[in-house]
C-alpha cells in the first residue's frame, strides 16, 4: 500500500502516562530521603540537594559555593583524592557536582549492584571532606586558571556582564564561577564555615532513583546517612535573593572584541520566581517568543535572515527573581539589524502582534505532548524530583502539569508579556568589534552606548 | 547484555530495524545515510552538513519547515554529520509514529522539488554562522582543522572538516547539490530505525507503507584510499586569540572496529579521562604543568586517530609538557597498565555500555546504535560482541596497541599560542596562517 502524501497524517488518541511515584522519608536528623524505583537498566542515581548555591555566595566572596563544591571530591573520610576516584572508578560511578544560583546538586549515577557502596562515598564527599590546604591551593589555581580561559570566550564574558548589569549588588548579581579578586582573596576558613553552614541535612534532599526496591533504598540510606547533623540550622533561604535588584547603571552596554567575526548579544530583565503565578502562561509565551526551533526569533532571524546560526529565548525561575533573557551570536555586519529585529519582536508581542491562537496552540501541544520523554532516564528523574524539592512544589504537580498549560488562556500570555517583557526595563549586552559595530549601532538610535569591561 | 530487535530489507533495499520498548509511550524514529564529508572533494567540502540543515527545510509533499508538525505533534528532533555518516531522529509520543515516518520518508523520496535557490541560499548563510561560531570566533576553533590537515594527505577525504571551507558553499550551485543528493540520500545507502513502545509487525507495516515506494537510487560504491600514514613528525603552530597555550597530539591508529580499536579506547581512559589517569596525576594533580588533558581513540571508517589535548598552566611551555607526556608514554608501552588500572577500565567500560541502554532514541540511544552496528557491520546485533571487544582487552593488548600505533617519531603536534608569542609553541613547527 502506498502511502497517502496528500496530508499529514493526524495524531491517534494520546497515550496515557504515568508519572513516577516517589516515595518521602525523614531520617532522624532531618534528611529527607525520596526514593523512586526505576528498573529499566542496572543502573542508580543518587542526587544530593542542597539549597544553597552561588546566590548564597557572601557579597565579597563570589564564587565561593562553587569552590566548596570543587573541593568535596578533592579528599574525603579515610579517602585522599586520588583514593576518592579511584574508588568511584572501581563502581563505574559518574560523579557530578553542580552549583546553580539557588542550589548545590551532587549526584552520583553508578551500576545498581554497588549501591551501597556509592552512597558511602557519597557520605563521605558530602559529610566528610578533608579540605585540606594544599588542595584548596590546587584547585583555586585550576579555577583561575579557568576564569582566565573564560576570558577569551564570548559567551562567557557576555553572560558574567549581563548578569552584572541586570542585578547590581544582588545576589544574582554573579556567577557561580565567581571573580579573580575573590578567589585571589579566599581562604580555606571561608569554605570550611560556608560548607558547615550549607551542608546541613536538615535542609537537604536525598534522591534515589533506580533498578532497587523503595525500602532498600531507604534502609541503605538510613546506615548512611542516619548520623547527627553537625549544623542542624544550616543556611536559611537569603532575604536579599528574593527582593528586586536596584535599576541597571547602564541600558546599552558594549564590551570590545578586537576583530570578532561575531557579536555575542544578551537582551534581557529581571522577571520572576519559580512561584509566580504566570508560571505556566510565561513557558507558554516563552515557547512563541524563543522557546523552541520555530519561535518568532529564531524564524526571523535564522530561517529569514540568515543572520545567525540560532537565536532563543528563556526565562529562568528560581527562588528570587530570575532573569528573562535573549541570547545569540550574530554575523558581525549586521549586528545592529538583528538587535533591532530582536527588539521589535519583543515590542510587538506584547502590543501589536500578540499571540495569535494557531501560535498558542503549537505553544502548548510541544510542551505538554512531549513531557512523557523527560522521564526516561533515572538521572531524568532525580533531576525533576529535585526540582520539586528545592523549590517546594507539591507531589502533583508532575501529573498536572499538562492539565495547567493546557488551561493557559490567551490573556494570560497577553498579561505576560505586558508584565514581564517591558522596553524601557531592558538591557542589552554586545560582546564585538567596537571599530565595525559602533557606528551603526550608533546610527541606529538605541540609545546611549556605555563601553565596558568585565568586572 | 544486548538490544534485542528484528530486520527487514525492503524490496528498495532500505534496511529496516525494530526494537520494543515499552517502558515509556515513545517511540524514536532515526534514519542514517552513509554519507558525511569523506563523500565531499576539495572545492566542494560542506556539502553534507549543508545537506543536514536543507533535508529541515521540507520536501515535496510538506514543502516547508520540518520543525512545526514535527514540534507540535510532541516531537524532539535532531541530525547530526560527521565524516562517514550522517543521522536524523525524532523521539514522538507513539501516537505521532505515523507522523514522523510520514516526513522521513517524504525527504528520502521526495526532496528535490522543494529545494529552491532561496532556501538553499539561507541555510548557506546559516551554516557559515555556525562555523563563525563554533570554530572562527571560539577559543582554539581552527586547531582540529589544522590538525587533520596535516594528518591526511590533501586528497584524503579526512583532510578537511565536516563544516567545510567556507568559499566552498559560494562556489557551488544548486545542479552539484542536486547531484550529491541523487547519488547517497535514497534507500540503498540509508538504514532505518524504529524504536519504543511500538509492535515490531506494525512497526514494520508502516515502514512498507511509507518507504517501499521510493526509488532504490544507485549504488554507492565504498569509499577507497590509501591507508594515511606518517613519515615523520609534523610539527604547527597557530596563533590564536587565547590566554594559555594548549597541545594537540595525534596518530594514525585502526579503523572502527579493527584489531586495536578498542584496546587504544581504553588507553585513552588510562592516559587522560579522569581524575586517575595517568596524564591527569602526573601533568595537573603532581606537577601542576597543565590546566587540563584529555585523550580519545577518534574512531573512524576508513582509519582513527588517537588524540591527546592539553591546555598548559600559566608560565608552562609546551615542550617540557610534551617531555612528560612522551615518557608517560613511554613508561606504559615498556610495562602496561597495572592491574587497578584495568580492573577499573573494565567496570567503566561495562557501566558505559550499560549507561547506553537507557534511551530509545536521540544521539547515541538505542536505536542510534543500532543504526551504527548496521551500517558499519552489518549487523545491528553487535552490542553484546562490542562490549566482549572491551571485555577481552588485556593489559598486554593495551601495552602492544601503544608499542604499535603512538610512536614519538610518526605523529603530528599542533601547538595553539596566544597571538604574538610563538616562542610558546614546540620548537621546529611550521605556522599556519588560516580563517
Amino acid at each position: 500500500m502506498a502511502a497517502d502524501r496528500s496530508r499529514l497524517p493526524a495524531p491517534g488518541p494520546e497515550p496515557a502516562f504515568a508519572f513516577p511515584a516517589i516515595r518521602k522519608h525523614t531520617l532522624g536528623n532531618g534528611l529527607q530521603v525520596w526514593t523512586v524505583e526505576h528498573t529499566a537498566v542496572p543502573l542508580v542515581t543518587l542526587l544530593l540537594l542542597v539549597p544553597a548555591g552561588a546566590a548564597a555566595d557572601p557579597a565579597e566572596r563570589p564564587g565561593l559555593a562553587a569552590l566548596t563544591g570543587d573541593l568535596l571530591d578533592e579528599g574525603a573520610g579515610d579517602l585522599s583524592s586520588i583514593a576518592m576516584h579511584e574508588a568511584l572508578a572501581r563502581i563505574g560511578a559518574r560523579l557530578d557536582t553542580d552549583v546553580g544560583a539557588d542550589a548545590t546538586t551532587i549526584s552520583l549515577t553508578a551500576l545498581a549492584r554497588f549501591t551501597e557502596p556509592a552512597l558511602e562515598l557519597l557520605a563521605d564527599l558530602v559529610l566528610r571532606p578533608r579540605f585540606e590546604a594544599a588542595e584548596f591551593e590546587r584547585v583555586r589555581e585550576r579555577r583561575l586558571h579557568r576564569l582566565l580561559q573564560l576570558r577569551d570566550l564570548p559567551q562567557a564574558i557576555a553572560d558574567r556582564a549581563f548578569v552584572h548589569l541586570l542585578y547590581p549588588g544582588h545576589p544574582y548579581g554573579h556567577l557561580a564561577v565567581g571573580t579573580e579578586d575573590s578567589l585571589r582573596g579566599m581562604t580555606l576558613d571561608e569554605v570550611v564555615a560556608f560548607h558547615r553552614r550549607a551542608y546541613a541535612l536538615s535542609r537537604a534532599t536525598l534522591i534515589i532513583v533506580g533498578d532497587g526496591r523503595h525500602d532498600a533504598f531507604v534502609e541503605a540510606a538510613r546506615r548512611v546517612f542516619d548520623c547527627p547533623s553537625a549544623t542542624p540550622d544550616g543556611i536559611a533561604v537569603d532575604a536579599a535573593a528574593l527582593l528586586l535588584p536596584a535599576a541597571p547603571r547602564e541600558r546599552f552596554a558594549l564590551i570590545h572584541r578586537p576583530a570578532a567575526v561575531q557579536s555575542e548579544l544578551r537582551i534581557g530583565q529581571v522577571a520572576t520566581s519559580r512561584h509566580s503565578p504566570d508560571y505556566h502562561a510565561l513557558l507558554v509565551l516563552n515557547m512563541v517568543l524563543g522557546g523552541q526551533f520555530v519561535s518568532r526569533l529564531n524564524l526571523k532571524l535564522r530561517e529569514e535572515k540568515g543572520y545567525t546560526y540560532g537565536a532563543r529565548t528563556s526565562f529562568d525561575f528560581r527562588r528570587g527573581p530570575g532573569p528573562f533573557v535573549l541570547q545569540m551570536s550574530i554575523q558581525t555586519d549586521v549586528t545592529a539589524d538583528a538587535i533591532r529585529e530582536s527588539l521589535a519582536e519583543l515590542r510587538a508581542v506584547r502590543a501589536e502582534r500578540p499571540p495569535e491562537d494557531g501560535e498558542l496552540e503549537m505553544a502548548r501541544a510541544a510542551l505538554t505532548r512531549g513531557y512523557p520523554r523527560n522521564f526516561e532516564t533515572a538521572a531524568q528523574i532525580a533531576r525533576a524530583a529535585a526540582q520539586l524539592a528545592l523549590y517546594e512544589l507539591p507531589e502533583e504537580y508532575f501529573s498536572e502539569f499538562v492539565t495547567r498549560v493546557r488551561e493557559v488562556e490567551s490573556e494570560a500570555v497577553r498579561r505576560a508579556a505586558t508584565g514581564y517583557l517591558e522596553p524601557d526595563r531592558l538591557v542589552t549586552v554586545i560582546v564585538g568589534d567596537r571599530e565595525r559595530i559602533r557606528p551603526t549601532l550608533e546610527q541606529a538610535g538605541f540609545g546611549p552606548i556605555g563601553e565596558i569591561s568585565l568586572p | 547484555m544486548n538490544i534485542e530487535y528484528a530486520s527487514r530489507r525492503l524490496a528498495n533495499g532500505l534496511d529496516v530495524i525494530v526494537h520494543e520498548d515499552w517502558r515509556c509511550p515513545i517511540v524514536a524514529v532515526n534514519v542514517w545515510y552513509h554519507v558525511g564529508s569523506k563523500d565531499e572533494r576539495p572545492g566542494r567540502t560542506g556539502f553534507a552538513h549543508l545537506f543536514e540543515h536543507l533535508m529541515f527545510e521540507g520536501s515535496a509533499h510538506y514543502a516547508r519547515g520540518y520543525f512545526h508538525p514535527l514540534q507540535e505533534a510532541g516531537a524532539a528532533l535532531n541530525g547530526s554529520t560527521n565524516a562517514d555518516r550522517t543521522n536524523y531522529w525524532e523521539v514522538v509520543p507513539v501516537n505521532a509514529l505515523e507522523l514522523a515516518l510520514w516526513m522521513e520518508s517524504d525527504r528520502m523520496g521526495y526532496l528535490l522539488p522543494a529545494l529552491t535557490p532561496g532556501k538553499f541560499a539561507n541555510q548557506r548563510d546559516v551554516v557559515l554562522n555556525e562555523r563563525r561560531q563554533n570554530y572562527e570566533n571560539r577559543p582554539y576553533g581552527l586547531a582540529t582543522m589544522v590538525l587533520v590537515g596535516a594528518l591526511y594527505p590533501p586528497d584524503h577525504p579526512y583532510h578537511w572538516l565536516t563544516i567545510g571551507e567556507p568559499d566552498d558553499p559560494r562556489a557551488s550551485t544548486l545542479d552539484e547539490v542536486h547531484a550529491f543528493l541523487r547519488a547517497y540520500y535514497h534507500p540503498r545507502n540509508a538504514s532505518l530505525t524504529i524504536a519504543g513502545a511500538v509492535d515490531a509487525d506494525r512497526a514494520f507495516a508502516l515502514a512498507r507503507e511509507y518507504f517501499e515506494e521510493i526509488e532504490p537510487g544507485p549504488d554507492v560504491p565504498p569509499v577507497r584510499v590509501p591507508l594515511p600514514a606518517l613519515a615523520r613528525e609534523e610539527r604547527r603552530l597557530v596563533e590564536d586569540r587565547v590566554e594559555l597555550p594548549r597541545l594537540y597530539l595525534a596518530w594514525h591508529t585502526p579503523a572502527l572496529f579493527e584489531a586495536g580499536d578498542a584496546e587504544l579506547d581504553l588507553v585513552a581512559d588510562l592516559l587522560a579521562n579522569g581524575k586517575t589517569s595517568r596524564l591527569y596525576r602526573t601533568l595537573v594533580y603532581e606537577r601542576r604543568l597543565a590546566t587540563e588533558v584529555a585523550a580519545s581513540q577518534n574512531s573512524r571508517e576508513l582509519s582513527s586517530f588517537f588524540q591527546i589535548v592539553v591546555t598548559a598552566a600559566p608560565g608552562r611551555s609546551l615542550a617540557e609538557i610534551d617531555t612528560v607526556i612522551t615518557e608517560e608514554i613511554a613508561r606504559v608501552q615498556a610495562d602496561g597498565p597495572d592491574e587497578g588500572e584495568m580492573t577499573r577500565s573494565f567496570v567503566q567500560a561495562e557501566a558505559h555500555f550499560v549507561q547506553r541502554l537507557q534511551t530509545v532514541g536521540g544521539f547515541g540511544g538505542k536505536s542510534d546504535q543500532l543504526n551504527a552496528y548496521n551500517m558499519f557491520l552489518g549487523d545491528p546485533g553487535y552490542f553484546g560482541r562490542d562490549m566482549a571487544r572491551y571485555r577481552g582487552a588485556t593489559a598486554v593488548a593495551l601495552r602492544n596497541a601503544m608499542r604499535r600505533h603512538l610512536s614519538p617519531g610518526t605523529r603530528v603536534a599542533v601547538s595553539v599560542v596566544p597571538s604574538g608569542h610563538l616562542e610558546l609553541g614546540l620548537p621546529g613547527s611550521r605556522v599556519e596562517t588560516r580563517a
